[in-house]
């Protein structure tokens, strides 16, 4: 069964990649990527192409290596072997265009990663404030409403210690958004967060692609963020893309392996070899 | 057998993988010195932390240095009634050797642990790969201040310990060996020369130089949470203290076969 859905992957894989070169051009390709730590294979020849101006989902099983993933694109991981090009560049040939191409990007690490020396409005306004060094009556007022978009702006004088996890998470998020970066990755922005607050999360991501045409690329577990704002999801399965498509494929979607991962079935595919 | 031949192997790549990248990590904060002024604040909180927060641990330690110094000396002069001397050989022994080992071997325990401690638990926290995807270079932002500030402090605390060492010594040649304090400092002053004092500074230089590239390096390549960031502090203050010690007996060396050899040929 595990081998018919692997098969069938292929195909859609395949497909998919038709599809894509017939619209617009790619911002960010990832080809063949592959990573191994010691002789844990985690990415076995990966392959993905985000269009401009999409939000992409990518989801998959606690492990899999969704985190590894983002963490090439911005090329804090190197990979074994494959491509990340972001705007025809390839991150991982070009030096010095690395430190370029991310100041383009934001990242909300999955554990949102804030510097714990500094309160949280020094947090936010750290990228401003070694890129732009704008004003400080400027500055103050720009990190006060990007924390304000997640509901922050209370605890900006905090230290990050004194937060919760999803206090923290949105501290990560306003300060991955600041810049207004043309492509945002975030890892898991709505865990742990209850669900009046990831609803707002939900929605500042539609608005962030909507007013200013970001790409984001969501990884997460959340299946009804995922189904709010994905334009399209990608599933990530034994190191490899097992399947990309609209929300309404994944939805109306046969495969008993995507079927289990999105109604959250314990009966299935995953897991069988682990267990 | 081949076991050991393994372990061993292992252990050399490993010392020369971490030597790597700590000429690396030099050659990036030399680099990263054009940021100076950028980073003065942090450059100079990080000061006054390393020189402030060590003067009691200095203090105890160069005076009790002085004393043992004046003492261990005197009991030897005393048996060629040289005791006035004292002065000079305590002040050389200090500015020389005692001055800036005492300083180096303190600020790798206080500050050198610590900067390893920091940047490590930074390192498993993912705040060093934030920083760096916000296209801020760690160097600059975290380990050139680190480094300037303690060749800074190491350098001022040099003298300090010099002078509480002089007077540690000064006290144990009045009280033990009837040496008038007058005539201790005139003899250590009409003795010493001004190249001794530079020798020990530039010793400073070097030891403050190496103690933070360690810490440094030791942090930002910490791994697997907190015990690997206790290695690292460990690490720090053991390559920290041999290092010191090497570099001392290399810059010695150095005086001698450059001909600028300091000191009297007695
Ligand atoms: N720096 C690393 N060193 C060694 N192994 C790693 C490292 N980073 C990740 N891994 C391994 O890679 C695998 C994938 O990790 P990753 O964090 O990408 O999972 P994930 O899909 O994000 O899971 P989750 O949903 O739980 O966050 C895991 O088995 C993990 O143990
Ligand atoms: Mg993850």
């Amino acid at each position: 069964m595990l081998d018919a859905a692997y098969n069938r992957s292929q195909t859609v894989e395949t497909d998919q990649g038709k599809a894509a070169g017939t619209e617009a051009a790619p911002i960010i390709e990832i080809d063949d990527l592959a990573k191994r730590f010691g002789s844990k294979e985690v990415l076995t020849g990966l392959r993905l192409s985000i269009r401009r101006g999409e939000t992409i989902c990518i989801i998959g099983e606690s492990g899999t290596g969704k985190s590894v993933t983002l963490k090439h694109i911005v090329g804090l991981l190197r990979p074994d072997r494959g491509t990340v090009r972001i705007g025809g560049v390839d991150i991982f040939a070009a030096d010095g265009q690395l430190q370029e191409i991310r100041k383009k990007i934001g990242f909300l690490f999955q554990g949102a990663a804030l510097l714990n020396s500094m309160t949280v409005f020094d947090n936010v306004a750290l990228p401003l404030r070694e890129h732009e060094r704008p004003p400080e009556a400027e500055l103050r007022k720009r990190v006060l409403e990007t924390l304000e978009l997640v509901d922050m702006a209370e605890a900006a004088d905090k230290m990050p210690a004194e937060l919760s996890g999803g206090m923290k998470k949105r501290a990560g998020l306003a300060r991955a958004i600041i810049r207004q970066p043309e492509i945002i990755l975030y890892d898991e922005p709505t865990a742990g967060l209850d669900p009046v607050i990831s609803s707002t999360i939900n929605d500042l991501i539609l608005n962030l692609q909507e007013k200013l045409g970001v790409t984001s690329i969501v990884v997460t577990h959340d299946m009804s963020s995922t189904f709010r704002v994905a334009d399209r999801i990608a599933m990530l399965y034994q190191g490899k893309i097992y399947k990309s498509g609209t929300p309404d494929e994944f939805r109306k979607s046969e495969d008993p392996l995507i079927r289990q991962f999105i109604y959250g079935e314990s009966e299935g595919p995953l897991r069988r070899d682990n267990h | 057998m081949t076991n050991w031949v393994m372990v061993a192997a292992g252990a050399f790549e490993s010392a020369c993988l971490t030597a790597g990248r700590a000429l690396a990590l030099m050659g990036a904060t030399t680099t990263a010195l054009g940021h100076v002024r950028r980073r003065r604040v942090e450059i100079v909180s990080q000061t006054f932390r390393a020189s402030y927060g060590s003067l009691l641990v200095t203090f105890l330690t160069a005076l009790f240095s002085g004393m043992i110094l004046a003492f261990q000396t005197g009991l030897e002069l005393l048996r060629f009634g040289q005791e006035a001397s004292i002065g000079y050989i305590v002040a050389a022994s200090m500015c020389r050797e005692m001055g800036p080992v005492m300083t180096a071997i303190a600020l790798a325990g206080l500050m050198g642990s610590s900067y390893a401690a920091e940047l490590g638990t930074m390192k498993v926290s993912e705040e060093i790969d934030a920083l760096e995807v916000m296209s801020i270079d760690p160097v600059r932002y975290l380990v050139m201040p680190r480094v300037v500030a303690l060749v800074a402090s190491s350098l001022a605390l040099t003298v300090y310990v010099d002078a509480v060492g002089i007077l540690g010594g000064a006290m144990v040649g009045a009280s033990s060996f009837n040496v008038e304090l007058s005539i201790y400092f005139r003899n250590a002053q009409d003795v010493l020369e001004m190249k001794e004092v530079w020798l020990g500074l530039i010793k400073a230089f070097f030891f403050a130089v190496s103690t933070a590239t360690i810490g440094c390096t030791m942090g930002l390549s910490a791994d697997q949470g907190a015990e690997g960031v206790g290695r690292a502090t460990q690490k720090t203050v053991v390559f920290s203290f041999v290092f010191i010690l090497m570099l001392d007996h290399l810059i010695n060396y150095l005086t001698k076969v450059t001909g600028i050899y300091v000191g009297r040929g007695v």
